[in-house]
C-alpha cells in the first residue's frame, strides 16, 4: 500500500532537481574542498555557489553562512558558541523551542549560565511582557524560533529582536520550520544568528547552516582543520551542501505556490476535522500555511497515529525527535493545554505533493478510526 | 591559489634562466632571500661601458610568483641604465603580474634583487676606478 | 567541468565514493526518505532498519559490538566528542591532564588546545624522527592526573602506524582513558577492538570510499566508558549525540566498511606493489628523502621531500597529478607541515614534501606517468634553482649567510 505523507515538518522528500545536482558530487566530483588541486578547487567552487544560494534565500550575505551538518548542530553551535565567550548571564529560550535549542541552554547551566523559559500564551505566541521582565536581569542570549514545528505558530521575531537588543542581549532564531513556507529575512529580522536546515525544504539530510552576524565573537563547537572560517571544522559534506543550495533556490521559487496550495489543503482539512469533533490548537494565531495540530478528546494521539498508519497515512503525534517518549507535547503544556487533551495531539503537515483528494481520503479514514476507537473505549468503560 | 595568466606564462616559460660569469668585472650579482623563508633569488646583470644593461639572467628557488617576478624583471632590465634599473618599484612588478596580497613579498624580493645586483656592479666599478 | 581531471593520488584527503556504495545510497535519498527517529510510520521504520544494518557493518570491520558505535557527522566531530566528552566526564575523578602526540590531526590538537583554554593541561609528545612514538617516553609523559591520551592509529601525512596495543596497555596500567583516531586506518590496517585496549575510536566514511558528512565513534561498553554529550537535542544515539541522522550517508558508510572488510587484504597487496614501484622510481631522483618509517606504514602512502625545490612551485609543477603538500586541511596556509617539522625536518624539506596517496582506482599506468612527470619537473625546477647550483658547486648551504628579508 502506498503511503500518503502528511509529515513534511519532520522531513521532506528530496526534490528531483536537488538529487540531480548532488549526484555528480557523490561520485565523479569527489574532491576535498581544502585541497589545492583541480578536484579540490571544483569542490570549493560548488560549496561557494551553494553558499550564495542559501544566502539569497534568507536575505543574507554569503560570508554570513556557516555550513553545519544539521539544524541541530547549528542550534547547539549558536547557543553554546554565542554564550560561552560572554560573562555568565541568562540564556532565555521560548518555552516551545525544539530540544536542540533548550537542551544546550540547559547544558550551559553546569558551566555557570542560567537557562530560563520565556512563557507563551494559549495561542503559542510569545509573552512579550514576560520577556521584557526577564530582560531586566543581564541576559547573554535570547533564542526564539521563527515558526513552531508542532503548532506552526509564527513569532514576531523583529519585535523580540528589538526588545532584546535594547537590553544588550544577542538574538538567535531557529528558522528551520520557516524557510520555504514563509519569507525569511535575516537582515530584516535584525537577529544576530539564525538556523536553517536542508532536509526540511526538499534538500538532503546532512546539511544545515547558521547564518551569522560577522561581528559576533562566536566559539566553535568543532575544532580541527579550520574550515568555515575556523568556525566549523571538518571536511565539508560536499554533495549535501550542493543539494542544500539548490533546495534553497527551489524553495524560494515555489514559496507562493507552496503557501497557496498547502493553506487550501489545511483549511479544507481543518474544516473536516472540526466536523469530526477535533480541538484545533493555536488555529487563531498566525501560522505557517501547511501545519495543523489537533486532538480528539479521550482519544490517545499515539494510538490514533498508529491506526492511521495502518490505513496508509503518515502523520505525527508531536515532533519526531520526541516520538520515543510518552510525555505529552511540551509545546502544548507550555500553552497551558490540559495534559489529557495534549496526549491526544496529532500533527499533520502538508507539502506541495499532497492533494485535496488525499485529504478527503484521510478525513474518511479518520472518521472510521475515530468511530472504531470510540467504540472500543465505550466497551472497555 | 589562483595565479594570473601572466604568472603562469612566466612560470611555464621562464625568460633568461641561467648565470653569467660572476668574475666578469661588467657583471653584477644580487642574491636575496633565504631558503628558510621559502624564496632565494639570484639575479645577474651585465653592464656595457655606456652603463646600459645588455644582459640579465636569473635563478629562483621559490613559488610561482617569485619565479615570475624574477623572470619579468630580467626582461625589463635589458636596455635600461643601471639608474633606471635601480628605480624599478615592486608595485610595478606586482601590478604587471596581478599578484594577490599574499604574494606581494615576491615582488619586493625582485626589487631587492635588482638593488643588490646594481650595488654589486657599482662596487665593482668603484674598485676598478680606484685600482 | 572546465578543468581536465588530473590523475588522483590524494586518497588520504578524500576518496571517491565506490560505485557500489553510491548504488546502495541512492534509494535512501529518493524513495526511502524518512526521519529514522520517527517511530510512527514506515518511512521512518525502513530508514531505522537500514541504519542498524550499517551500524553492524561498521562494527564488524573493527571487531566491535554494534551497540558501541555512535554516528557522527565525521571524524572531526568524533574526535571532538571523544576528547571533550571523556575529558569533561572524568576530569573530577581522574584529573585534568591530557597526553597526545605532536603529529596528531588538527581535529585532535585543536580540541586539546581548546580544553587547555578551559583549565586542562596538555603534553604534546614529540615522536621519533621516523614518526613513531617511543613507548618509554609515552609512559614517562603520563602524570598522576592524566585523564586521557589520544594517539592516531595511522598518520594522515606520513602514513606511519603506531603501536596502539602497547600504548593502550600503558594507558590501562595507569588508568588513563585511551582515544584513537582511526580515520586514516579503516580498510588499510586490521583493527580488532575485542582485543585492542582502546576505549574510544574515531572513524570517517569518506576516507574509506564512503560519503562525506558521516563518521562514527566507538565507545567501549566493557569496561564501560562514559562521555559527556557535545550536541544536545532529541536524545538520538542513546543521548550521546543528538541530531537527525542522514540515512543515505549512514547506509553508504556501512556499505563502504563492508567492502573494506571483504576486500582489504587483496587490495592492500595490490596497492603495496604500486607504492613500491612509485618509491623505487622516485628514488632514482637525486636528493630525495622519504618522510616517516617505511616499515610501520600503510602501503597507500608515500611522503617524500625533494631537496632544493620550493614547495609551492613544486605543487604548480605537478598539476597534472592531484597530490597534497602536507595535510589537506592546512594546505590553504603557507606554513610548512607541522607533522614534518615534528620529525625534525628543516623548513626547506618540509616545504618541498609531497604526499602521494594511492587507492582503489589507481592503476600501474598512473604510477608510471607520475614517475616520469616527477623526474622531468624536478629537473626543470632544479635547473631554475640557485640552491641546486650551489649544491652542485659543492657549497655547504648551511654555512651561507642569507640576506633574509
Amino acid at each position: 500500500m502506498a503511503h500518503i505523507f502528511f509529515d513534511h515538518n519532520s522531513t521532506t522528500a528530496l526534490k528531483p532537481e536537488v538529487l540531480e545536482s548532488m549526484l555528480p558530487f557523490l561520485v565523479e566530483q569527489h574532491g576535498n574542498a581544502t585541497s589545492r588541486h583541480a578536484y579540490g578547487r571544483t569542490a570549493r567552487a560548488a560549496i561557494e555557489h551553494a553558499r550564495e544560494q542559501v544566502a539569497d534565500a534568507v536575505n543574507a550575505h554569503p560570508s554570513q553562512v556557516i555550513f553545519t551538518a544539521s539544524g541541530t548542530e547549528a542550534n547547539n553551535f549558536a547557543v553554546h558558541g554565542i554564550t560561552s565567550n560572554l560573562c555568565h548571564g541568562q540564556i532565555l529560550t521560548s518555552a516551545v523551542e525544539h530540544p536542540c535549542v533548550s537542551r544546550p541552554a540547559l547544558a550551559m547551566q553546569s558551566r555557570g549560565w542560567r537557562a530560563i523559559d520565556i512563557a507563551v500564551n494559549i495561542d503559542c505566541k510569545l509573552d512579550m511582557h514576560h520577556l521584557h521582565n526577564l530582560l531586566l536581569t543581564p541576559t547573554n542570549l535570547v533564542s526564539v524560533m521563527l515558526a513552531n514545528n508542532e503548532t506552526g505558530v509564527i513569532q514576531d521575531l523583529a519585535a523580540v529582536a528589538d526588545l532584546a537588543i535594547q537590553h544588550k542581549a544577542f538574538v538567535h532564531t531557529d528558522a528551520v520550520q520557516g524557510l520555504g513556507k514563509i519569507p525569511v529575512d535575516f537582515a530584516g529580522l535584525n537577529v544576530h544568528a539564525m538556523t536553517v536546515s536542508s532536509h526540511k525544504i526538499g534538500g538532503p539530510l546532512g546539511a544545515g547552516a547558521l547564518i551569522l552576524d560577522k561581528r559576533l565573537d562566536i566559539q566553535p563547537l568543532l575544532y580541527g582543520g579550520g574550515q568555515e572560517r575556523g568556525l566549523r571544522s571538518g571536511t565539508e559534506n560536499l554533495a549535501a551542501i550542493v543539494g542544500f543550495g539548490v533546495a534553497c533556490e527551489l524553495a524560494i521559487k515555489n514559496l507562493n505556490a507552496f503557501a497557496a496550495h498547502t493553506q487550501s489543503l489545511r483549511d479544507f482539512c481543518e474544516a473536516g476535522l472540526l466536523k469530526l469533533g477535533a480541538h484545533l490548537f493555536a488555529n487563531h494565531a498566525n501560522r505557517i500555511p501547511n501545519t495543523s495540530f489537533f486532538a480528539f478528546p479521550n482519544i490517545d494521539g499515539e494510538t490514533l497515529v498508529m491506526a492511521l498508519d495502518r490505513k496508509g497515512f503518515a502523520v505525527a503525534s508531536g515532533s519526531a525527535c520526541s516520538s520515543d517518549t510518552k510525555e505529552p507535547s511540551h509545546v502544548l503544556l507550555a500553552m497551558g493545554i490540559d495534559a489529557d487533551l495534549a496526549r491526544g495531539a496529532v500533527r499533520v503537515s502538508f507539502g506541495l505533493s499532497n492533494t485535496m483528494e488525499q485529504i478527503q481520503q484521510f478525513l474518511a479514514a479518520l472518521g472510521n478510526e475515530l468511530a472504531r476507537l470510540r467504540n472500543l473505549t465505550a466497551m472497555s468503560a | 591559489m589562483a595565479y594570473s595568466d601572466k604568472v603562469l606564462d612566466h612560470y611555464e616559460n621562464p625568460r633568461n634562466v641561467g648565470s653569467l660569469d660572476k668574475n666578469d668585472p661588467n657583471v653584477g650579482t644580487g642574491m636575496v632571500g633565504a631558503p628558510a623563508c621559502g624564496d632565494v633569488m639570484k639575479l645577474m646583470i651585465k653592464v656595457n661601458d655606456s652603463g646600459i644593461i645588455e644582459d640579465a639572467k636569473f635563478k629562483t628557488y621559490g613559488c610561482g610568483s617569485a619565479i615570475a617576478s624574477s623572470s619579468l624583471v630580467t626582461e625589463w632590465l635589458k636596455g635600461k641604465t643601471i639608474d633606471e634599473a635601480y628605480a624599478i618599484k615592486n608595485s610595478a612588478i606586482a601590478e604587471e603580474l596581478a599578484l594577490p596580497p599574499v604574494k606581494i613579498h615576491c615582488s619586493v624580493l625582485a626589487e631587492d634583487a635588482i638593488k643588490a645586483a646594481v650595488a654589486d656592479i657599482k662596487a665593482k666599478q668603484l674598485a676598478k676606478e680606484t685600482a | 567541468m572546465s578543468e581536465r581531471q588530473p590523475i588522483y593520488l590524494d586518497y588520504s584527503a578524500t576518496t571517491p565514493v565506490d560505485p557500489r556504495v553510491a548504488e546502495k545510497m541512492i534509494p535512501f535519498i529518493t524513495e526511502h526518505f524518512g526521519n529514522p527517529a520517527s517511530r510512527s510510520h514506515p518511512f521512518g521504520w525502513t530508514a531505522e532498519k537500514a541504519v542498524e544494518i550499517a551500524r553492524e557493518e561498521v562494527a564488524k570491520l573493527v571487531g566491535a559490538d554494534p551497540r558501541e558505535i555512535v554516528w557522527t557527522s565525521g571524524a572531526t566531530e568524533s574526535n571532538n566528542l571523544a576528547i571533550k566528552g571523556a575529558a569533561n566526564f572524568y576530569a573530577a575523578t581522574k584529573g585534568k591532564h591530557i597526553l597526545t602526540i605532536a603529529t596528531e590531526h588538527k581535529a585532535v590538537i585543536d580540541t586539546v588546545r581548546e580544553l587547555e583554554r578551559v583549565g586542562f593541561t596538555a603534553t604534546y609528545l614529540q615522536p621519533e624522527p621516523n614518526g613513531l612514538v617511543d613507548l618509554a617516553k609515552f609512559k614517562a609523559a603520563i602524570q598522576p592526573d592524566t585523564v586521557l591520551a589520544s594517539v592516531m592509529l595511522v598518520n594522515n601525512e606520513i602514513g606511519v602506524i603506531q603501536d596502539i596495543e602497547a600504548l593502550g596497555n600503558i594507558c590501562r596500567e595507569n588508568n588513563v582513558v585511551f582515544h584513537v583516531d582511526a580515520a586514516q586506518a579503516t580498510g588499510k590496517v586490521a583493527i580488532n577492538l575485542e582485543k585492542l585496549p582502546v576505549d574510544l575510536m574515531s572513524f570517517s566514511a569518506h576516507k574509506t570510499y564512503g560519503p562525506k558528512g558521516v563518521g562514527a565513534l566507538y565507545v567501549r561498553r566493557k569496561p564501560r566508558i562514559r562521555i559527556e554529550a557535545q550536541m544536545h537535542g532529541g536524545g538520538h544515539e542513546r543521548g550521546m549525540r543528538s541530531g537527525t541522522l542522514a540515512t543515505h550517508q549512514i547506509v553508504g558508510m556501512g556499505e563502504a566498511f563492508r567492502i573494506a572488510r571483504e576486500e582489504m587484504e587483496f587490495e592492500n597487496a595490490r596497492i603495496r606493489k604500486l607504492r613500491d614501484k612509485l618509491l623505487h622510481g622516485l628514488q632514482t631522483i637525486e636528493e630525495t628523502y622519504v618522510n616517516g618509517d617505511l616499515e610501520h606504514r600503510i602501503p597507500h602512502n608515500l611522503n617524500i621531500s625533494f631537496n632544493y625545490v620550493e614547495g609551492e612551485s613544486l605543487i604548480m609543477a605537478v598539476k597534472d597529478i592531484a597530490v597534497s603538500s602536507g595535510s589537506a586541511c592546512t594546505s590553504a596556509s603557507l606554513e610548512p607541515s607541522y607533522v614534518l617539522r615534528a620529525l625534525g625536518r628543516n623548513d626547506e624539506l618540509a616545504h618541498s614534501s609531497i604526499r602521494f596517496s594511492i587507492g582503489r582506482f589507481t592503476t600501474e599506468a598512473d604510477v608510471d606517468y607520475t614517475i616520469e612527470l616527477m623526474k622531468s619537473k624536478i629537473g626543470k625546477l632544479r635547473e631554475l634553482s640557485p640552491l641546486w647550483e650551489m649544491f652542485k658547486d659543492g657549497i655547504d648551504l648551511s654555512k651561507v649567510q642569507w640576506a633574509a628579508h
